[in-house]
């Protein structure tokens, strides 16, 4: 059924989407950018160690809600909803 | 009695009341109850009791102590724990909700057609929740041994016993909606005492913000730029931006952590809890949310506890504290052995520093740390008797979620899923019982020899759950045509690598003495630390298992098929038993 198939690559090259920004939030700027990054001050932060310890967090939320709203239309669209 | 203990006894057996009301309120009377607590928790509700099922006595007690100490190196923890949120939201949750069975090895089993798949999951998931539950009972024994005032071993015995009463009798329903309310206890104790502290430092209440701010005594300096200097002066490594063991160490630790928070059973079956697909993507927003409210609190208290505790000892540079005038929380935790001092040059001042040779301070237990800071923060004592209770709440619950994980993987997958099949469902729960009883013993000897801090325990328990339950859960839902054999013999070379590599630097069920290369930093491969070796693990096992999926051929068309379904969410059924 081409209806199925349409349904799953939508949801893959979401989840695709969501995981590089996981991965540059955290990995990225947290950890490999993070000597760099630290020379930009965020108040008393450096900006590194706060994505390290702080908006890595606040990114993971935004991520998982984003990708929870984007499927529930993903659902009503191909009618596959509970 | 003096006030301070009168108030622990309240809120602390004040709260084990509640939970105790709240489980016999809520006890299990069938298998469905029993395991997925009949399938119709709300995803609030579920995000709740996932956060307290997370947040164990690692996250509570330890994880702050350890970030106080580690500094940026901390970061692992804060972004590990959180970041398997987002990989549980897209790539397992909501598939494995759909198919909706009761057990991660039930699951493994339908996706893998196989029984040996499903004895091997079992036998994974035990080794990771067992390792897992070791760090539980040492935080048991801990906040014990402090506020009953008795050592470290009665404390922990103290702590089987009211864990037995409570994890037996729950249940899935019973553990969910008491987990609920020890969220609430335990939120409260984790900021409550942060926000005083943050406000003292800083003038700022919310410690999110506190610890970007400057400190409050006038100065303008920021916070972590004095910190960096005070410990600095003193020979230990800067705070913000001292690393743990590299690079690339710092990400194998994080990546091992992330995927073994997907992978670890107990928190993948509470989102069979919910009644569909969509409550199951948003359970995990929801905890996340719960979560979050910690994890971004916790470096905060991290890095004040440091500040505290160092001017404590030396309140100006060169001025240390006399041994005699130190204060009460001081003489409190020497009690319990896990702070210790040594009057190396007999000045009777105490001096801490990181020259190991100078430094006086030979015992300072990092898991002590969020347990004392109240103390050391002059906070008024029912914030001390609140934080005690937070911390056994929060040890409290992740051990039944465990204990519950274990339990059914024995009575449900192992019992009646392959050796007795026909056992009534009565006599399925009375064995589920009987099994915690005995993984709440082992647990209890192995609380007595723990490997190490608790959260370094913890960590390990991810690699395991990394290398071997993620991967193949993974691939079950995102390669249709993953056999089975290929499957298996992925999660024993993963599970097998990753414990090979532990065990060889700790000690074969961490006993100490059985390491047989000894714990030697430079046999570490490419220096990574054994708790970040999970993510190597998982590595090879994705690797095993595409390469011999090649050899086998791929799984049969009725499997595939019954993966085309998992991949589609609408009518989703209650989880139900084969």
């Amino acid at each position: 059924m081409e209806n199925k198939e349409t349904y799953w690559s939508e949801n893959l090259r979401l989840i695709f989407i969501c995981l590089a920004i996981w991965f540059a939030v955290s990995f990225g700027l947290g950890l490999l950018l993070v000597e760099p990054l630290n020379a930009i001050r965020l108040g008393g932060y450096k900006l590194g160690f706060w994505f390290a310890q702080q908006g890595s967090i606040y990114s993971f939320l935004g991520l998982i809600f984003w990708y929870g709203a984007k499927m529930n239309k993903l659902d009503k669209k191909y009618d596959v909803e509970d | 009695m003096e006030e301070l203990q009168l108030y622990t006894y309240i809120a602390v057996f004040g709260t084990f009341a509640l939970y105790f009301g709240i489980a016999w309120w809520a006890r299990a009377g069938s298998t469905s109850d029993f395991y997925v607590a009949g399938g119709g928790i709300t995803p609030l509700q579920n995000g709740m009791a996932i956060g307290a099922d997370w947040m164990s006595a690692a996250s509570f007690i330890s994880m702050a102590g350890l970030i106080a100490f580690l500094g940026y190196g901390g970061s692992v923890f804060l972004m590990g724990w959180t970041g398997g949120y987002v990989l549980l939201a897209m790539l397992l949750a909501p598939y494995m909700r759909k198919h909706g069975k009761f057990t991660v090895p039930e699951f493994i089993f339908d996706r893998y057609y196989s029984k040996t798949a499903r004895i091997v999951a079992v036998v994974c998931l035990i080794i990771a929740s067992l390792t897992y539950i070791i760090g539980q009972m040492k935080g048991v024994g801990v906040a014990f041994s402090r506020f009953l005032e008795i050592d470290y071993d009665n404390g922990l015995y103290f702590g089987m016993a009211v864990v037995w009463f409570y994890a037996v009798l729950g249940g899935m329903k019973g553990i969910t909606y008491t987990q609920i309310a020890q969220y609430v206890v335990m939120i409260f104790a984790y900021t409550i005492p942060a926000v005083f502290i943050s406000l003292q430092l800083t003038g700022n209440p919310i410690p999110q913000l506190g610890l970007g701010s400057t400190l409050a005594d006038g100065s303008g300096v920021y916070l972590l730029d004095k910190l960096d200097m005070v410990v600095t002066e003193l020979g230990f490594k800067e705070y913000t931006t001292a690393n743990l063991g590299g690079t690339l160490n710092m990400f194998a630790y994080t990546m091992s952590l992330m995927i073994g928070t997907a992978g670890l059973p107990h928190v993948i079956m509470r989102f069979f809890t919910v009644p569909s697909v969509q409550a199951a993507r948003q359970s995990a927003g929801y905890a996340l949310v719960f979560i979050g409210l910690l994890y971004t609190v916790a470096p905060a208290v991290g890095a004040m506890a440091r500040l505290n505790l160092m001017n404590t000892i030396e309140p100006a540079a060169g001025q240390n504290l006399e041994y005699a005038e130190r204060p009460q929380w001081f003489k409190d935790w020497e009690k319990t052995g896990l702070l210790k001092f040594e009057d190396k040059n007999g000045d009777g001042k105490i001096q801490y520093t990181a020259d190991k040779v100078t430094n006086e301070m030979v015992k300072v237990d990092r898991d002590i740390m969020v347990l004392a800071n109240p103390a050391i923060a002059n906070l008024p004592n029912w914030v001390i008797a609140l934080v005690a209770a937070g911390g056994l709440a929060a040890a409290l619950s992740t051990a039944a979620g465990l204990l519950l994980a274990i339990s059914s993987s024995i009575s449900h997958d192992l019992m009646k899923g392959v050796l007795t099949p026909d056992m009534s469902e009565k006599n399925e729960l009375f064995a589920g019982r009987v099994v915690m009883t005995i993984a709440i013993f082992v647990s209890g000897y192995l609380g007595l020899n723990p490997p190490g801090f608790a959260a370094g325990t913890v960590a390990l328990a991810f690699g395991l759950a990394a290398s071997s339950i993620f991967p193949a859960l993974m691939m079950g839902i995102f390669s249709k045509k993953m056999s089975g054999t290929a499957a298996v013999w992925g999660m024993v070379s993963g599970i097998g690598i990753t414990m090979l590599y532990v065990f060889q630097h700790k000690g074969i069920m961490f006993i100490p003495g059985t390491s047989f290369l000894g714990g030697m930093e430079p046999n570490w491969f490419m220096g990574i630390s054994p708790n970040a070796f999970g993510a190597v693990g998982a590595l090879v096992n994705f690797a095993v298992a595409f390469a011999l999926v090649k050899v086998t051929g791929p799984a049969p068309a009725h499997i595939q098929d019954m993966v085309d379904n998992m991949r589609l969410p609408g009518k989703t059924s209650a989880a139900h038993d084969h």
